[in-house]
Formats: C-alpha cells, sequence, structure tokens
C-alpha cells in the first residue's frame, strides 16, 4: 500500500520533469540552483524520502518544465548521480543523467580567499578539468578544487 | 576587439616566445625610439614593487611614450572603496596600456575583461608575473645562445617561488632537465612534478646543495629562502645557511654556467660571487627593460618587423 501511494506521488504528473535520487542535504540547493523558487509551475518537493541507494533523498517534480542541458547540468555539481524523468501525457518519455558541463559561472564561489572573484562584486568562472573526478579550476586565480571543497554561492 | 593583454606566459607558444626574445634583442641594440611616442602607459602599482615598476616605467620611457601612475595605493581612490572594475574602466579612458600589479590572484585577468585596452600583468598575487618570466627567458638565451636541451637548476624556495614555477611552464617547449633544489618544507609542489610528467620533463630533486650536485648546471636559478614561509622556525634555522651560493662552489661548473635570481637578493648568494663572470643577475635586470619594451610594443600590436624598420 505505502509503496503505491508513493508511486503514485511520482506518476501524478501529466507533463513535465521529475528529477529523482538527490541527496537529500543538497537537495535546497538544487531547488535554489534551479530558481525553483521563482517559478510560477506547479512543484512538488519531496524531502528525506526512503530511498535503498542513499539511504534518504529528495524528489522534485515541475510540471510543465522541460530543462535543457545547460540549465540542468549545473546541479551535476551538488547531485551528480540524478535521474531524470522527462513525463509526457502520464508517460515516462525519456530518462536522463546529468553530467558536468565544461563551465560553471556563478555557481560556485572560489576556495581561494585571495582571488579576484572573492573581492570584487563579479561572477565566478571556472573550468572544470576533470569530470568524474569533478576537479575544477578558477579561471582567474588558477587554483584547482575538487568536489569535497565546492561551496556553492 | 582582440585582447592582446599579457595575462599569463601559459599562453605563449614556442613560437611566440621565440618572436618575443627576437624583438628584445631588437631592443637590446637600439633601447631609444619613439616607436610609442604619444602614447600614454598607466603603471598602476595596487602592491609596491619598485624593481618592476622602475622596470616597466624606463622601458616606456625609452620607447618614446608618457607615463601616468601610482606606486601606492593609500593615495588612490581605492582605498576609498572604489572596485577594481572602476578604476581600470576610468584609467582606461586616459591611458593607451595598462600595465598593473595587485595583490590579489586573478586581478589581471579580470582587469583584461572590462576594457578593450591591453592589460600587462606586472604580477596578480602568488599567481602569475609573465615579464619577469620573459626577461628570464631572454637571459638564458643571451648566456646560452639557445634555450633547447638545458640544464636548469632551480634552488631555494621552490614552493612559493612564482618565478621558478612559471619559468618551469615556459621551458615545457624546450626540452630542459630541471633539477630541484629545496629544503624539505619548500619542495616543488606535487601540482609542478605532475605538470613535469605530462609535458615529458625530466627532472631531478635534491635536498643537498653542493659544489658536485651543481656541477653539470646550464643554469642556476637561485631564489630567497624567506622565514616567515617556514611553519617550522627549527627547520629554517637547520636549513637557512644551507641554500647560499658561495664563490668557491663554482670552481668546477661549467664554463658557460649562468647564474640568475629575481632579485632582491638577501644572502642567499654570498657577495663573493658578484665579481664571478658566471654571476648574470644584474645584467638580467637590465634585460628586463628590453623584455618590457617588447612586451609594450607587442600588446599595442606592433610587429617585430615594424620594429626592425623603425630601428634600422
Amino acid at each position: 500500500m505505502s509503496k503505491k501511494k508513493q508511486e503514485l506521488q511520482v506518476a501524478a504528473l501529466e507533463n513535465g520533469t521529475v528529477i529523482d535520487h538527490i541527496p537529500s542535504e543538497n537537495l535546497f540547493t538544487v531547488v535554489s540552483l534551479l530558481g525553483l523558487e521563482h517559478m510560477g509551475n506547479n512543484i512538488t518537493i519531496g524531502f528525506n524520502l526512503k530511498s535503498k541507494k542513499l539511504g534518504k533523498k529528495g524528489i522534485i517534480k515541475i510540471a510543465d518544465k522541460f530543462f535543457c542541458d545547460e540549465e540542468i547540468n549545473r546541479i551535476a555539481v551538488v547531485a551528480p548521480f540524478v535521474k531524470l524523468n522527462i513525463i509526457r501525457d502520464y508517460e515516462v518519455v525519456e530518462k536522463r543523467e546529468v553530467s558536468l558541463p565544461d563551465e560553471l559561472r556563478g555557481i560556485v564561489k572560489c576556495a581561494n580567499p585571495n582571488c579576484i572573484t572573492n573581492n570584487e562584486p563579479m561572477p565566478t568562472l571556472f573550468h572544470v578539468v576533470d569530470k568524474d573526478k569533478c576537479v575544477i579550476r578558477c579561471c582567474y586565480c588558477e587554483k584547482e578544487q575538487t568536489r569535497d571543497e565546492i561551496e556553492i554561492i | 576587439m582582440e585582447n592582446r593583454s599579457l595575462v599569463t606566459i601559459a599562453d605563449h607558444s614556442k613560437q611566440k616566445i621565440l618572436y618575443m626574445i627576437e624583438m628584445a634583442k631588437q631592443f637590446e641594440k637600439h633601447p631609444n625610439s619613439k616607436l610609442l611616442e604619444g602614447k600614454v602607459v598607466a603603471t598602476l602599482f595596487f602592491e609596491p614593487s619598485t624593481r618592476t615598476r622602475l622596470s616597466f616605467e624606463t622601458a616606456a620611457n625609452r620607447l618614446g611614450a608618457r607615463v601616468i601612475g601610482f606606486s601606492d595605493p593609500k593615495a588612490t581612490s581605492s582605498s576609498k572603496g572604489e572596485t577594481l572594475k572602476d578604476t581600470i574602466k576610468m584609467v582606461s579612458n586616459y591611458a593607451d596600456i595598462i600595465v598593473m600589479r595587485h595583490y590579489l590572484e586573478g586581478a589581471a585577468r579580470y582587469a583584461s575583461e572590462v576594457t578593450n585596452i591591453p592589460i600587462v600583468n606586472a604580477g596578480d598575487g602568488s599567481n602569475q608575473h609573465p615579464s619577469q618570466t620573459m626577461l628570464d627567458l631572454y637571459s638564458i638565451y643571451k648566456t646560452q645562445d639557445t634555450l633547447e636541451n638545458l640544464n636548469i637548476f632551480l634552488v631555494g624556495d621552490l614552493k612559493y617561488g612564482r618565478t621558478v614555477h612559471s619559468l618551469l611552464m615556459a621551458m615545457r617547449h624546450f626540452n630542459p632537465t630541471f633539477h630541484f633544489i629545496a629544503p624539505d618544507e619548500l619542495k616543488m609542489p606535487e601540482e609542478y612534478k605532475i605538470y613535469c610528467r605530462e609535458q615529458g620533463i625530466n627532472y631531478v630533486e635534491h635536498t643537498d646543495f653542493t659544489e658536485e650536485i651543481i656541477a653539470d648546471a646550464d643554469i642556476l636559478y637561485m631564489t630567497r629562502v624567506q622565514r616567515e614561509r617556514f611553519t617550522d622556525l627549527m627547520e629554517y634555522e637547520r636549513v637557512k645557511n644551507v641554500y647560499i651560493l658561495r664563490n668557491k662552489m663554482l670552481d668546477q661548473t661549467r664554463p658557460n654556467l649562468c647564474i640568475l635570481h629575481p632579485l632582491p637578493r638577501v644572502n642567499e648568494i654570498a657577495y663573493d660571487v658578484d665579481e664571478n663572470p658566471k654571476a648574470y643577475y644584474f645584467q638580467q635586470a637590465q634585460n628586463g627593460v628590453y623584455a618590457r619594451e617588447a612586451i609594450l610594443c607587442d600588446v599595442l600590436g606592433i610587429t617585430l618587423d615594424q620594429v626592425k624598420e623603425v630601428l634600422s
């Protein structure tokens, strides 16, 4: 019964996108990276749901919204293993994953306090050096950082 | 508009480095000209650096340009809270080139993005100092007649020394063999050793600094071991006299050996070395003017052919 209910929650979109397997601790970061708080769409956010893989997970369902790669890939920094389900007419028509883009603009704070980006009102810019290990390099101070050090603006 | 700024030496190809050396050579033959007559060069030094500033200003003056700028940011609007962007945009209205030294890393890259006039990076924090690298390369070329296949010994602070890191990267085109001589606390960082392996650059590490070790050096690049770099002051006391070059260590060295130092020197080169013909650090500083004349012309789009034509 409970399983059925959960399936119902997930499947209840007519058209739109379901973002599943978001690590619970990063759910609200994902929400703000996607700018969901500024959207007028019908959005359901599930928090601390049970997950075999993650223990606890978050899930986001957005009605009538289909992301382009650039919009959605920015969340790969904090949620690299999410599953996207694209729903049309109550059917999952496409399953996708996210991958780090080549560049991260205005998303990540540079870990170097002496970097110009931490001292001027300006957006940060990082090149992704290694997509698998999530190594990024600041385009300004040229210092590298890894996933553990990454802080979202 | 194409931005001809010089932010990092890493952007330069082998061909471009040799081209810049050739241009510096022209200026060594004819330092004074009117190539930049009517131009205004702004030297913005947000952090004091007398040597670099005087060298750039000399270069600009010898080319006939006029120089404006400041050497003490306390006297400028940045101390009132003006952003770097606003300062750069304002000065861009006055000058044709901005030569900038800044205490923050990445400042030069950012400055080059907010203006259409060329920015010459005269040092951004611990990040890059490309004009120093250019004059180092020119000095090596001049003394060895080539940049290819040299044994280059880097001595002292290899951890924080910005100049040795940039030199290492710029030399990747020329099949060098590097010897890194440093105390454990100031060893060449792992990222640069990885870089060497990726680029196929040979290197050997030493902690001893002796006559025998430097016997087959072509270039001996000395840097200052600074007390404030040590977390363990006992270690500093132990090594502070180890990385000092003395004249008697040079007896068995190669005749073509050339001793370089970015200056200022404190005690890492004994004064008795100064009279040795292998000591080259003061000429190296002089080469800085020619290298910087070449840089100022290049960022303004003046080509080697045009330089040759005017100077001939």
